[in-house]
């Protein structure tokens, strides 16, 4: 299927329950060949709810799961996925190169594990007993891993989790570099800067509904709002700064340093030179996921943000936990 | 160990090692998972060499304190066959319902479980495995008993008594593993650890593994011939030394081995149901 149309992973209408608990109601979703999709949603939200049922592990009560058009339930489909374990999980008393060696020995073309140590700087721990590795060696072991198969596909569960910024950069390259090479990727990450660094397109799930599903810039834009940095004495506290300066919504304050969000930062900047406003350090920046996953979780009442396709709900559960 | 040895990556490996690559040529086969499932299974049971030597050692032990020192025990071919056929069928009973009991319900609470669940390869050749490395580790522990029986007592076997003697201690162990795998997807390992021991005891003590039956006052003897360990120790004895077997063993052994498959599948699915409907 290597330029096909179909997409690579395809839930249609999937409504899953947990006892009374609606996890997921009613959700589409395709994602094409070659992807780099962000899953985003507060926890209990539904996500590891859906990426149960693409794995396999879970069916759904109604509606489809496609994994390159076979159910994922089916052996030969899974073939296609690659998946990290928990870090914690990994059999303590076996060693990393027979991990690697026994997950590969599942598949039909792995890649060879010295190769794959290497890539992921395991290579001198080959010997060690897993037991023995530090969190972050575990955290590359795992995503390394979810690759051995050569997968079309990988689904990244908070791939990064615990790691320091040397090693998330590594594994962002790693997985940079599996996208470059024609995979597909579902990642869902508590760090919305790496999914806003990884990923080209965000859906976000609450309460078992997609809330929204667009290209990361459509995203960042729907906020519709810019961010102006400055530093200044001359300015009041942050809840009379919009009072003070017209066009600016909100505004935050750490010692003298200014956040102002405003939905026209060219307008703010000539209305901040000509008032004569004595300013230092003025940055315009773009809003960031965090602050477009605020505004679609936290505001939900608002309509604001939710693409028209999907209806209003009320869901009956706060808790719609996914487990 | 040795890795071992893959094909490399076609003509020229690509940008990235890595990369997605459509082609799939053949999926392993059943054996061969199997087979890699058994060796990775042994390997993780044998680093942990306590939970060897423990199976190992408690019939050798119980062999060493209450066999070789009765002369009337050991100085009798009958008798120390018998001694050494019970303490084997005891080590066999133990190590199966420890480990599917024990290592099931502890396998079961790993977060690698669900991990494996979504490797390319059903349920079959981890179960298959499962069992086969039981049967080894089963095996081991009969070792060292053959031995203090054979260089410490009169007990005696011709080559094909005992071959025919491990082969019915196979069978015997069968409805042993299905029970223990009946308690491990049943139970937690904190809650199941105390139950196989509830279990274990009082079977192996009614089946006349500690004590020959023949001691047991008439009323326990009725009570010990529906056991599964009496009527596996009878039908091991026979083959060992040519005793009788009372008629009703293999039944009792079998009727036990189909009650005990029904409550391992029944456990599974409602374990896979409660986990992964």
């Amino acid at each position: 299927m290597t330029a096909s149309l179909a997409p690579v992973v395809s839930v249609a209408g999937v409504t899953r329950r947990f006892n009374d608990v609606v996890a997921l109601d009613d959700v589409s979703l395709d994602i094409a060949a070659g992807e780099l999709v962000g899953i985003l949603g507060p926890n209990g939200a539904g996500k590891s709810t859906l990426l149960s049922l693409v794995s396999g592990q879970r069916k759904p009560d109604s509606g489809t799961v496609r994994l390159c058009g076979q159910d994922p339930r089916l052996t030969a489909a899974r073939a296609t996925l690659g998946l990290t374990p928990q870090e914690t999980g990994l059999p303590a008393t076996l060693k990393v190169r027979e991990v690697v060696d026994f997950v590969a020995g599942h598949y039909a073309d792995p890649v060879p594990t010295g190769e794959l140590l290497e890539q992921f700087g395991l290579a001198e721990l080959a010997g060690r007993q897993t037991g023995g590795m530090s969190g972050g060696q575990k955290r590359r072991l795992a995503v390394a891993l979810s690759l051995v198969g050569r997968p079309s596909v990988i689904l990244l569960d908070e791939p990064t989790t615990g790691l320091d910024v040397g090693g998330r950069q590594a594994l962002w390259l790693a997985i940079r570099e599996y996208h470059a090479g024609g995979g597909t990727v579902l990642l869902t990450s508590h760090y919305l800067e790496e999914v806003q660094a990884l990923a080209h397109r965000v859906v976000v799930i609450d309460e078992g509904v997609v809330r929204a599903d667009d290209t990361m810039t459509n995203i960042l834009e729907r906020v519709g709002l810019r961010r102006v940095v400055l530093h200044s004495a001359d300015l009041p506290a942050a809840d009379a700064v919009p009072a003070r300066l017209p066009g600016v919504i909100r505004a935050s304050r750490e010692g003298d340093r200014y956040e102002l969000f405003t939905p026209d930062a060219d307008a703010l900047v000539r209305e901040l030179v000509t008032s004569g406003l004595d300013f230092h350090g003025l940055e315009v920046r773009g809003a960031t996921l965090e602050e477009a996953f605020e505004q679609m979780v936290a505001h939900r009442s608002s309509d604001l943000l939710r693409p028209p396709a999907t209806p209003a709900r009320t869901a009956t559960d706060p808790e719609a936990g996914a487990r | 160990m040795t890795a071992t040895p893959h094909q490399p990556a076609a003509a020229s490996p690509g940008p990235s090692v890595t990369a997605a690559r459509p082609a799939r040529v053949g999926a392993p086969s059943g054996t061969r998972l199997a087979w890699l499932h058994l060796k990775y299974q042994f390997l993780e049971t044998v680093r942990v060499p306590i939970a060897v030597l423990g199976n190992l050692l408690f019939p050798a032990l119980a062999m060493f304190f209450f066999v070789v020192p009765q002369k009337e025990v050991a100085g009798d071919p009958i008798m120390a066959t018998m001694a050494v056929a019970s303490l084997g069928l005891f080590a066999i009973c133990s190590a199966s319902l420890f480990t599917y009991g024990l290592g099931v319900a502890e396998d079961r609470a790993l977060p690698f479980d669900p991990f494996l669940r979504s490797l390319p390869a059903g349920p079959t050749p981890r179960m298959v495995a499962r069992v086969l490395n039981g049967a080894i580790f089963s095996l081991f522990g009969v070792v060292p008993l053959v031995l203090i029986g054979w260089l410490f007592t009169d007990a005696t076997v011709t080559a094909r008594q005992l071959l025919s003697g491990v082969g019915i201690l196979l069978v015997v162990s069968v409805p042993f593993v299905l029970l223990g795998m009946a308690i491990g997807y049943s139970l937690t390992a904190k809650a199941a650890l105390p139950v196989v021991q509830v279990i274990l005891f009082p079977l192996a003590f009614a089946g006349g593994l500690f004590m020959p039956p023949m001691f047991f006052p008439h009323w326990l003897s009725l009570i010990s011939q529906a056991t599964p360990t009496r009527a596996g120790r009878d039908l091991l004895v026979g083959a060992l030394t040519g005793e009788p077997v009372y008629a009703l063993a293999w039944p009792v052994l079998l009727g036990w081995t189909a009650l005990f498959a029904v409550l391992a599948v029944t456990a599974y699915r409602r374990d896979e149901g409660r986990r992964f409907k």
